[in-house]
């Protein structure tokens, strides 16, 4: 009971956010409904026992890609209410693309989707009694799958190393702080003690 | 599963990637003059792991995702030779180019470590992570040279092509996934052999041979080849065609041989259909050739069409042939690009083919070893290349691909005649000015050694040929 009033508040949440991703007419409210639609989405996991799943969508979502959106929006000088402007005449063919869309999506759910008996194994590998699904994730990860997991790392290694190649360039007549020079810099070659006479001024 | 045992399997794949993270230690800390001494070190670190791949026993690791075996060890012999090679190319070339930066060697090991685990890999997603780690490092390496506008095209077209062709490779995977319910080379085969050939795998299918023959630049693949070729730098072409076609070659191979073994009528039209075309169009296109460096990716592309003719026999005859045909095509080219490497006029590289008039009196014997390599690719006996060609069409024939056979033949004569041109612009056209200097010492000795492995060959044909029986049986086992 609980469960199914906290799905439809989430579910009605989310659609009305995402919703409002499209019609805001603010592009910055835009982004920040996105993020509201990202954590419903996350609540939605959570209530499916995908606690893991929501976790990255919190993680990976919200915290890097719309933080990235937002910055593009605010840094950015795009005129978003030219942009959709036209969008007024697209709207038959989009609601063509959706209604096709949907006939086929009751396709797929009216007839029955025939799934190999091997795949329907593969997918039956339950979670682990007594542990949450988190850590069972955790525990093959690092264990079983941990080939891939660090050739994963390797390629990501190499994505850093190639964005640096590529765009790293050193400015000349950059002046840097060496602490180094700093720190072993001493009075005696960085001070003259001068001895001045009285009423002759400093003749060096 | 046994962590220790798992990972000496790994032992030479584990010496190139920490290796070569130290490496990238010790360039960011001591800058662009440390690239010298990291270049040495990167083959040194190669040849530890060539020597490691020699002497470790057959073996799989980490649950079949990596297997040892005799494919894999001659293939990555080949690779980690072609590689560091290829190291020491691309050391010289950026010195006279005056752009030494740290991470060259850095990224071609890191490019080498990835097309290890692509021979080795035993299940898609292995087979996937490997050939994104040498694709990766091979895009960046393509514009290297990122103030040159041809380079940078050449990495951004490769990237594109090569982003698309990873898809297409996913979306087969992912069917195949679907319909068999296993990733593993070996859980394919028994499916197959107990369910029989669905459609769907067959879609599959195709989408895998699609995105494997991007890697490979066979047709109708290939665009990207001829572009990215003419704008990367030369030994970073030299890398490409060698090493990199070595390795998705091996990677092609066993991801074919070993999951569809029942399905052999269904892949077999494909690449016969892959590799008419390839021959074809690497004779035909070649012909109108100017630039030397665009010539030799339609020389690839034709290439590629022939050893795939090993592949479409589907015999431990045509493996054998293939392999042995890959070899033969990595060490002559690696040769022809010491001499393009070499083509400096002025202080700037120069790749027309009319830049070579002449060449035979101002540098006999540069000029005498290219002219060998080129009949050698020509297929004029008695040079390697004539062996390696009989061995793939003996396969085709002994597994009644006659019409396959005899389109192979014909395509090999239109062929010769682009690389005889070559031949007769050094020996008799007027002579043009003179190349700035020397190759050098290292660049001569490479040169030297494949010059003789071409020439030589005849003489002393018995190890080559029975590394790759060994190494092809090891498939059919």
């Amino acid at each position: 009971m609980l469960t199914a009033i906290a799905f439809y508040v989430f579910s009605a949440i989310l659609i009305a956010a995402a919703f409002m991703v499209v019609a805001a007419r603010n592009p910055v409210h835009s982004v920040l409904f996105l993020i509201m639609a990202f954590f419903n989405a996350a609540a939605l996991f959570v209530l499916l026992g995908a606690e893991f799943l929501a976790m990255i969508l919190v993680v990976v979502y919200v915290g890097a890609v719309a933080v990235l959106f937002l910055f593009v929006v605010m840094m950015l000088d795009v005129d978003f209410a030219k942009l959709k402007s036209g969008a007024q005449q697209y709207v038959l063919a989009g609601l063509a693309v959706g209604g096709l869309l949907a006939l086929e999506l009751i396709f797929v759910v009216a007839y029955h989707w025939n799934i190999t008996p091997h795949a329907l194994q593969a997918a039956a590998a339950a979670t682990p009694v007594g542990v949450s699904n988190t850590v069972a994730l955790g525990r093959i990860l690092y264990t079983d799958y941990v080939y891939y997991f660090e050739v994963a790392g390797l390629v990501l290694l190499v994505a850093m190393i190639g964005a640096i190649v590529l765009t790293l360039r050193a400015r000349p007549g950059v002046r840097r702080q060496s602490v180094w020079r700093q720190v072993s810099r001493t009075p005696e070659n960085s001070m003259d003690l001068v001895d001045v006479k009285p009423g002759q001024g400093d003749k060096a | 599963m046994n962590i220790q045992a798992d990972l000496l399997t790994l032992l030479p794949e584990l010496i190139l990637a920490i290796g070569a993270m130290a490496a990238l230690l010790i360039g960011a800390v001591r800058g662009d003059k440390s690239t010298n001494f990291l270049s040495i070190l990167m083959v040194l670190l190669m040849i530890a792991a060539g020597y490691f791949v020699l002497m470790a026993p057959d073996a799989g690791a980490f649950h079949g995702a990596f297997i040892v075996d005799g494919f894999s060890r001659f293939a990555k012999l080949v690779v980690l030779s072609s590689a560091a090679l290829c190291v020491l190319m691309a050391q010289r070339f950026f010195e006279e180019e005056g752009r030494v930066r740290f991470e060259l060697p850095v990224l071609i090991g890191l490019s080498t470590l990835g097309m290890m685990l692509m021979v080795s890999a035993a299940n898609f997603v292995s087979l996937y992570l490997g050939l994104e780690l040498q694709s990766l490092a091979l895009y960046v390496l393509a514009a290297f040279n990122r103030d040159s506008q041809r380079s940078v095209e050449a990495g951004l077209k490769y990237f594109v092509l090569g982003a698309l062709s990873s898809g297409m490779l996913l979306y087969g995977i992912s069917l195949i996934y679907g319909f068999t319910g296993t990733t593993e080379f070996a859980g394919v085969a028994q499916v197959i052999k107990a369910s029989g050939v669905g459609i769907g795998l067959i879609f599959g299918l195709v989408f895998l041979i699609a995105g494997l023959a991007f890697k490979l630049s066979a047709v109708p693949f290939h665009m990207w080849a001829p572009d990215v070729y003419e704008g990367a730098p030369t030994p970073i072409v030299a890398f490409f065609t060698t090493a990199a076609k070595v390795a998705a070659f091996a990677m092609f191979i066993r991801a074919i041989i070993i999951p569809f073994p029942d399905a052999l009528h269904q892949w077999r039209q494909i690449i016969e259909f892959v590799s008419v075309l390839s021959m074809g169009l690497g004779a035909f296109a070649a012909i109108g050739q100017t630039n030397i460096k665009r010539l030799m990716a339609y020389s690839s592309i034709g290439h590629m069409g022939y050893a795939l003719l090993g592949l479409a026999a589907g015999t431990v005859m045509g493996v054998q042939g293939m392999l042995f045909y890959l070899a033969f095509y990595a060490v002559t080219n690696i040769g022809v690009f010491v001499c393009i490497q070499a083509m400096r006029r002025d202080g700037e590289a120069v790749e027309t083919i009319s830049d070579l008039a002449g060449l035979a009196r101002s540098r006999p014997r540069m000029a005498f070893a290219l002219a060998a390599l080129m009949l050698s690719l020509a297929g004029l006996p008695p040079l390697a290349g004539i062996f390696a060609k009989i061995y793939v069409f003996l396969a085709a024939v002994e597994a009644h691909l006659y019409v396959l056979a005899g389109l192979g033949f014909l395509a090999s004569c239109v062929g010769a005649y682009y690389y005889l041109r070559i031949v007769k612009v050094m020996y008799f056209d007027e002579p043009a000015k003179p190349f700035d200097r020397e190759m050098g010492r290292g660049m001569g000795t490479i040169l030297a050694l494949s010059t003789a492995f071409t020439v030589l060959f005849v003489f002393i044909p018995g190890p080559l040929i029975a590394a790759a029986l060994t190494a092809a049986q090891a498939l059919f086992r």
